[in-house]
This record gives C-alpha cells, structure tokens and sequence, in this order.
C-alpha cells in the first residue's frame, strides 16, 4: 500500500509523501470487508510497536552533536516552548467547541454540591 | 575482557548487530518502563536513544554501521504511518459526528507549533535552514523529512527536531495537561490524547496510548490529521515566502 502511494505521489507529482498516500488509499480500501480482515492484525501489529520503530531516527542524534551544541539551548527552548504552545492550542479548540451535551454535563457536574456521596 | 572486545568487534562488524542492539536495548526499556508503571519519565524511546547513542559513542561505532542493521526497524515506519488509517476507520462514525471540530482543533495545533517555532526560532537567530526544518517538526519523523526536504530544509535535521519534540511532549504532556486543567474523564482523555497527537505525533501517540486507550485512539487520528494537514499545507504556506 505504501508503494502504491509511493508510486502514485512520484507519477502524479503530488507534494504528499508516500505513506500519506498510502493511508489515504488504505481508507478506501477498507470499504471491502476482506480487506478489513487482512489489514487488523498487520495494523494492529505495527501500531503497538510503534514507538520502536523511532528508535533508529532517535539515534541518528548522536551524527549531529555539533549542531547541538552549537545551538542546543536555543533549540531546545524553541521546540519545547512551541509543543506547548500547540498542544495547549489544541486543547483550548476542542474545549471551546465542546459539544452542547458534554457542556451541560460539565455544569451539572460543576454544580454538584461536593457532600452528595453517600 | 579482550575475549569481549573481540566478540565486540566481530559483532559490529555484522550488519544485524544494529538490529539486535536497537531490539534488546528497547526491550530493556520497556521493562523499566512498566517496572516504573509507565511514568512519563521512564520513556522507553528516550532512554534507548540514550543508551544507544552513548553506546555507539563509548565504542566508536559508525552512525552508518549501526543503521545498517536498524534501518530494517526504520523501514517499518513507512507501513507503520499506513497502518494508521485502521483506527481511522475503526472511528469513522464518531469522526462523522466531530469532524469539524477535530478538524479545527488540529488545524489550530499544527499551525501554532509551527508558526511558535519558526518565530521563536526566528528571534533567537537560529539560521534559514534550520527554521525550514523546524517547521514540521509536529509531524511524525519519516513525513516531517520529505517535507523538509520539500521546503528547504535539511531532512536529517527535521527527522531529530521531530524526535525530540515526541519526547518533550510524551514527558511534560502530562504535567502541561494537567496545569490546563484537562480532566482525566473521556472527554478529557480524549483531548489530551489528540493535544498528544497534534503536537507531539508518534511518540506523542505511544505515550497516550500507554495512559488510555480513548486518548491513543484520539492521538493516532490526530496524528493522521496533522500528516495529511502538514502534508498539504506547509509546502503552500512555504511558497508564500
């Protein structure tokens, strides 16, 4: 799946990367219940590794110490700051238009005398 | 102790001992990892690039021997980024139903990670090259590498910025979450996983998937997102200047 996507990214000349494609693909795939079975475990599989599979990158950190210790505070400093800043963006977007329902129920909750327990 | 240097060297010198390493480090970590009951600290990512960097160092080994053997790891990571479109689909009636918010959410994520680090990055004096590849940063390592390499950057350099942000979100996203004031309930757990997801992709991901099955559910989508998102936008956003 991902050559395909591979495949079909390189001749359509598309700005997408091939896994991408691949997952895109895989999604229409699905439709089919066969496929469905083939792709559980496979997924299934390679999800729950899914953090191994950084290690090799994660390693390659070693080939750029210089860089690092040439800029290692300022980078450090940027990319924490800037995760911060977008997993609170994030979190703040999916508060903000929280659902009518799950609203009222955060009130109802909020508004709950504490002593209520039994 | 010379008989070990010898076994060292003859096992170094074998392309899978990159690939035994990486396994029999990461498995350790991941015991220590559920010894410590999966505290955020105990990162088994973290930890085995630590001891696998340290250890490729104190020997003097090649970055390129090493990835000789692990590269068939790496490989995986391709198919692995494919893979997640199942728990897409497993969650195709609820995505329906929240779609636009999800939407909106990772669109404001993405952006502001990239947009913080580039104009952080930008103040600070950091050079061209190396702005172009913090860009994609908040997306999982093999995307954020064609994209860099789209605009500019240097893929090498996108791939550890990546790495890194994975880990400074999987080790102070519970912290940060928690200072938000995100509940621990579903709903909370869900946006906690997909703020993972956004921000700090598959590390991110493992580490939501480690706290809750709702809020990795969530990082995967939100990591599928921001690929396709960033995939899509950066290069566009990137032209404009």
């Amino acid at each position: 799946m991902q050559s395909a996507g591979e495949a079909l990214s390189h001749f359509l000349g598309l700005p997408i990367p091939g896994p991408v494609l691949g997952m895109v693909l895989l999604l229409g795939v699905l439709q089919f219940n066969p496929m469905q079975q083939a792709v559980a475990p496979a997924a299934g599989f390679l999800l729950t590794h899914l953090s191994l599979l950084f290690v090799p990158v994660g390693v390659g950190v070693m080939t750029h110490l210089d860089l690092l210790s040439a800029y290692g505070l300022r980078l450090v400093v940027v990319i924490v700051l800037s995760t911060w800043a977008g997993m609170a963006a994030t979190v703040w977007v999916l508060k903000a238009f929280k659902p009518k329902a799950a609203q009222a129920v955060d009130a109802a909750v909020a508004t709950q005398p504490k002593n209520t327990r039994p | 102790m010379t008989n070990f240097v010898e076994l060292w060297v003859y096992l170094s010198s074998a392309p899978l001992f990159g690939l035994t390493a990486t396994l029999a480090v990461y498995v350790m970590a991941q015991a220590f990892a559920a010894r410590t009951g999966y505290a955020a600290w105990a990162n088994p990512v973290l930890w085995s690039v630590v001891v696998l960097a340290c250890a490729l160092l104190a020997t003097g080994t090649a970055y390129p021997t090493f990835f000789a053997g692990a590269q068939f790891i790496h490989f995986l990571l391709g198919p692995a980024v494919v893979a997640l479109g199942w728990p897409l689909w497993q969650r195709r009636a609820e995505l329906r139903q929240r779609w636009g918010r999800l939407l909106l959410a990772a669109l404001a994520g993405g952006t502001t990670a990239a947009t913080s680090a580039v104009g952080l990055g930008w103040a600070l004096g950091l050079p061209t090259d190396m702005l172009l590849s913090l860009a994609p940063k908040s997306i999982t390592a093999p995307v954020a590498m064609g994209v860099a390499a789209q605009i500019g950057g240097v893929p090498a350099l996108a791939a550890l910025f990546a790495v890194i942000t994975g880990m400074v979100g999987a080790l102070s996203g519970r912290v940060l979450f928690a200072w938000l004031r995100v509940g621990t309930d579903t709903q909370g757990m869900m946006a906690r996983g997909f703020a993972l997801g956004t921000a700090s992709h598959g590390i991110g991901a493992a580490q939501a998937l480690q706290d809750d099955a709702d809020a990795g559910a969530y990082a995967g989508l939100a990591l599928g997102l921001q690929v396709v998102l960033a995939a899509l936008l950066v290069p566009l956003v990137a032209r404009l200047f």
